[in-house]
C-alpha cells in the first residue's frame, strides 16, 4: 500500500504507516487523513502537530496515555481528554493521528 | 536469588560480572557455554573458587557432557544437575537472573 | 422457602504491581540488545508495574551524550530515554564502577530527568549512580530481573 500525491507515489506499510517519514509533508497528511477519511482542521492539525514535535524530540511516538498526559500540559485538560481525541480520531488517537503525521505505529500501542 | 550464566567466561564478561553482583546466599547455575567456567586452572576459576563459600555453584551436566568434560577437569565442590534439578532451583528461588 | 440469593462472581483479584528492572549490560549500536531493551521497555510500561533501569559494563554506553548515528543509518534511540519520565520510569541507576572502568563521569551522560507528580511537577534527575555493592542490593529488592 502506499500513497499517490502529484505523480509521486509514497511507499507506506499494509496498516499505511509511511514506510520513511522523512518523505511528510502537509499535503501528504491531507491524504493520508483523506483515506481515514477524516477532514483535517485545526484540533487535528493540533495533534498531528504535536505528535511531530514529540517524535523529532524523543524519537518514539508516544503512547496514548502519553499523548493525553502531555497534551494536558501544552494544550490544557479540555483539549487533552481521552473522549476529546477520540472524537477527533475515532478509530484511536495514538493509531490514526500518528498515521497522518507520518509517524511509525507506536510502541506499546495495546 | 538464581542467577543464571549461559556465556563462556573467556568470550564474555557475563560470568564475572554475575559474580560481582550476586549477594551472599544466592545461587549460580553455569549451563551452555557457561559450563566452561567451571573449568579448573583457567584465568576465570580463581572468581569462582573465591567465592565458594559465599554462593552456590550449580553446573547442567548435559552441557558438561556435551562438550567432552570430565568431571577431573571441573573445580572441586559444584553440584551436577539435570534438567530436573534446574526446575527444582528456579522453584526454590523467588527471583531469577540470566546473565546473557 | 426462598432460594438464597446468588452473590455475584468476585470481581478478578487487583494484582499488586511488581517491581521489574532492566539490566542493561552492552553497548547501543553493536548489538540489537540495546534497542530491544528500550521497546520492551516503552512496553512494559503501558502495564502499570514498577519499571525501573540499570546500567552496568557496556551498559553505561548507551547514555553517553552527543549519539550522532547518521553516518550509520541506523535510528538513534538514546533521545528515547529522555521520553521515559512522560511513561512513569524515573530511576536509571548506573553504576560507578563500570564508569569509571571505562573512562566515564556523570558528564559524559546526557540529563535525564523526569517531573515529580507529588512533588509540584518539579524537574528532577532520573540518573542515579550507585556503586557495585549497592547495585547488587537492588537487583535484590525487584520482583523481576530482565537483562539484556
Amino acid at each position: 500500500m502506499g500513497y499517490m500525491l502529484n505523480g509521486t507515489d509514497f511507499e507506506a506499510d499494509e496498516e499505511g504507516y509511511l514506510t520513511d517519514l522523512s518523505v511528510w509533508n502537509p499535503d501528504l497528511a491531507l491524504l493520508i487523513a483523506q483515506s481515514e477519511d477524516l477532514e483535517m482542521n485545526d484540533e487535528r492539525w493540533e495533534v498531528v502537530n504535536f505528535l511531530r514535535s514529540y517524535y523529532d524530540e524523543y524519537q518514539v511516538a508516544p503512547a496514548i496515555r502519553v499523548l493525553t498526559k502531555a497534551l494536558a500540559k501544552t494544550m490544557g485538560p479540555d483539549k487533552s481528554s481521552n473522549e476529546y481525541l477520540y472524537t477527533l480520531f475515532p478509530y484511536g488517537p495514538a493509531k490514526q493521528a500518528c498515521k497522518i503525521a507520518g509517524l511509525p505505529k507506536p510502541t506499546g500501542c495495546v | 536469588m538464581l542467577h543464571t550464566v549461559n556465556k563462556s567466561p573467556f568470550q564474555t564478561n557475563s560470568l564475572a560480572s554475575c559474580l560481582k553482583h550476586a549477594q551472599k546466599g544466592d545461587a549460580i547455575l553455569l549451563l551452555e557455554d557457561g559450563v566452561y567456567g567451571a573449568l579448573k586452572g583457567t584465568i576465570a576459576s580463581g572468581d569462582i573458587w573465591s567465592k565458594r563459600v559465599e554462593l552456590r555453584f550449580y553446573v547442567m551436566s548435559a552441557d558438561v557432557a556435551a562438550r567432552g568434560l570430565q568431571k577431573s577437569q571441573l573445580i572441586e565442590g559444584l553440584n551436577m544437575i539435570d534438567a530436573g534439578g534446574f526446575v527444582d532451583l528456579v522453584v526454590a528461588h523467588k527471583t531469577s537472573q540470566a546473565w546473557l | 422457602m426462598a432460594e438464597p440469593a446468588k452473590s455475584p462472581p468476585a470481581p478478578p483479584a487487583k494484582s499488586t504491581p511488581k517491581k521489574f528492572l532492566y539490566v542493561n549490560r552492552r553497548a547501543p549500536y553493536g548489538t540489537i540488545y540495546a534497542l530491544e531493551s528500550l521497546e520492551v521497555v516503552l512496553i512494559g510500561a503501558a502495564f502499570d508495574q514498577h519499571v525501573a533501569l540499570a546500567f552496568i559494563d557496556d551498559g553505561v554506553f548507551q547514555l553517553t551524550k552527543g549519539q550522532d548515528t547518521k553516518s550509520l543509518g541506523v535510528k538513534n534511540f538514546s533521545p528515547t530515554f529522555r521520553a521515559l519520565g512522560d511513561y512513569g520510569v524515573t530511576k536509571f541507576y548506573v553504576e560507578k564502577e563500570s564508569m569509571q572502568e571505562r573512562g566515564l563521569t556523570l558528564d559524559d551522560l546526557q540529563a535525564v530527568t523526569y517531573e515529580d507528580e507529588n512533588d509540584g511537577f518539579k524537574e528532577k534527575p532520573s540518573i542515579q549512580v550507585v556503586s557495585r555493592s549497592e547495585m547488587g542490593a537492588i537487583m535484590q529488592q525487584q520482583d523481576v530481573l530482565l537483562n539484556f
